[in-house]
């Protein structure tokens, strides 16, 4: 499995393909339609992530020590960020998702989707899904 | 007639490009741009008359506090309140009807009732939900239609010697609808109630008359009527304003103050703890002197022609979907795309220099009743143009083959 920092280098070098914010959003769009949904069971309130505009659901799991997400959106656009997210967190290993930062997201000129007054529950949903990396990474450890 | 080129060169912050486009500013009802009047005004008080008011004996401290007082005057006219004591300078709306709501817990009783409606702002839902929960008072609530025009007979239904309190909007934010304030003022004070107006999305379109309305207390945001921000008004009538205690306590708002115990100020100063946002008060009255020049008849005549051309341009579109189609309709459109969250959308429309509110528009509960998570919402103001419609139309098109 290629490491967080590849992953988001390729993303990098994927969104360095196109010249125009127009040609950006249509790609993160069809990443929005393409995101494997969220099992229906875990479409709930209390998987839930209310931002002001759009809402976010996301699950986490934990297995052979790495973490698997999956998520959903009601709008698209959110959609297709969360695509990003879930293709560089998901499948790592708990520790080294809580030391990752999500810079490229910046780099690949889309900071306003991490932004607070955005208000479409990205934000939340990185720290949640840091916050469920350290609750399996305590896990282990004392499992151990 | 009005003369829009002329008054949109007044506007300085409607001269910029976004994202490589002139911006085309649909978001008035969230705030307006200010004129040129208004910023002059501000820089003014702060380059020449900076002083506290109400309490220096100096030159300066006299000469702010003329012109805070004349902007008391100016809003009184403004309303035509019967006396310049019943204006009450607060932030905004919310804190006027939050001054009022904690006032009336004095008032209100295990029991007795307070009605508002389904399309109430989050400002006008909350304060009197704090107050019902602090006194056992029960919370009434107007329904509405599928138009977005409030339900009247279950409104007069409601109403009886129970109820102390009606609190509603005169237009509604998010729908654009024009309640029948008079009717309901005449309505709540057939059975004692005492009825609180939101006019923060009125006061820019149209003209108030509080003692032809013969409301009790009437609210006014500035800077949705191109004044700054963190200034309004609260009307009240005398009378009401005597009966309900301070608010907050503080400088201003006293007479005599002894450990043992404080006499209050007489009005206005009785709800005016503190020191005032000065700057935003002097302003105010400019902004109110250039809407007088402009004409709220012009206004209004100008506005609700391009709110027309707008709904218009808007149907032309597949899957569009007006949310709110009441007869009396001011200042906004409301609506969404089926399929589409109105999230993308707004953000698509940013992309091409278009600034439109989406979301729930602080009104969750009206959302609720349309089952919907949200709108896109233009909002329009006196220097909105064809030209700007068209853009949003082009924008949401653009949007929309992007989307589906």
């Amino acid at each position: 499995m290629a490491s967080i920092q590849d992953i988001q280098t390729d993303i990098i070098e994927e969104f360095d393909m196109f010249e125009e914010w127009m040609e950006k959003y249509e790609h993160i769009i069809e990443l929005g339609k393409n995101l494997p949904l969220i099992d229906a069971q875990y479409k709930t309130e209390e998987h839930i992530i209310k931002g002001c505009q759009s809402q976010v659901w996301l699950h986490a799991e934990f297995q052979n020590g790495n973490v698997i997400y999956t998520a959903d959106s009601d709008a698209i656009m959110t959609k297709g960020i969360i695509a990003l997210l879930v293709r560089t967190f998901s499948n790592q290993q708990p520790n080294n998702i809580v030391n990752a930062n999500t810079d490229f997201i910046d780099q690949i000129g889309l900071k306003e989707q991490l932004s607070p007054t955005r208000a479409n529950g990205l934000l939340s949903m990185v720290k949640q899904m840091k916050l469920y990396a350290l609750a399996f990474q305590s896990k282990n450890t004392n499992a151990c | 007639m009005v003369d829009i080129a002329n008054i949109r060169t007044q506007f300085p912050a409607l001269h910029q490009e976004v994202h490589g486009h002139p911006l085309v500013y649909l978001d008035n009802g969230a705030t307006t741009q200010k004129p040129k009047v208004v910023i002059d005004a501000i820089q003014q008080y702060y380059a020449e008359q900076n002083s506290n008011i109400h309490r220096g004996v100096h030159y300066l401290s006299q000469l702010a506090t003329d012109a805070y007082e004349a902007s008391r005057t100016c809003v009184q006219k403004h309303l035509n309140a019967k006396h310049t004591h019943e204006i009450i300078f607060t932030r905004g709306i919310t804190e006027a009807i939050n001054l009022v709501a904690h006032g009336f817990r004095s008032l209100l009783n295990s029991g007795d009732e307070v009605i508002i409606s389904a399309m109430e702002h989050h400002s006008n839902i909350v304060p009197w939900q704090m107050a019902c929960d602090a006194t056992g008072a029960k919370l009434q609530i107007i329904p509405m239609d599928e138009k977005g025009v409030l339900k009247m007979d279950v409104f007069h239904s409601l109403l009886s010697e129970k109820t102390k309190m009606v609190a509603i909007n005169h237009i509604s934010n998010a729908l654009g609808t024009i309640n029948p304030i008079k009717e309901m003022i005449d309505a709540s004070h057939r059975v004692g109630a005492a009825i609180l107006i939101d006019g923060a999305q009125a006061a820019p379109h149209i003209s108030i008359d509080v003692q032809e309305l013969d409301a009790d207390f009437y609210c006014i945001s500035g800077h949705k009527m191109y004044a700054p921000t963190g200034i309004g008004a609260l009307y009240g009538k005398e009378a009401w304003l005597n009966k309900i205690p301070p608010y907050q306590g503080g400088g201003e708002m006293i007479a005599t103050v002894s450990f043992e115990e404080t006499t209050y100020a007489d009005l206005p100063h009785k709800f005016e703890a503190g020191t005032p946002n000065i700057a935003g008060g002097i302003a105010f009255k400019a902004a109110i002197d250039w809407l007088n020049e402009t004409g709220l008849e012009n206004i209004n005549r100008y506005e609700s022609n391009l709110l027309r051309y707008a709904t218009e341009r808007l149907s032309e579109i597949d899957g569009f979907r007006l949310i709110g189609n009441a007869p009396e309709k001011a200042g906004v459109i409301s609506f969404i795309i089926d399929d589409i969250h109105p999230y993308d959308i707004g953000m698509i429309l940013d992309k091409l220099g278009v600034a439109v509110r989406t979301g729930h528009h602080c009104a969750q509960p009206v959302m609720d009743a349309f089952c919907i998570p949200g709108t896109i919402r233009a909002s329009l103001a006196i220097y909105n143009t064809k030209d700007d419609v068209d853009r949003l139309v082009e924008g949401v098109k653009k949007a929309k083959s992007m989307l589906s």
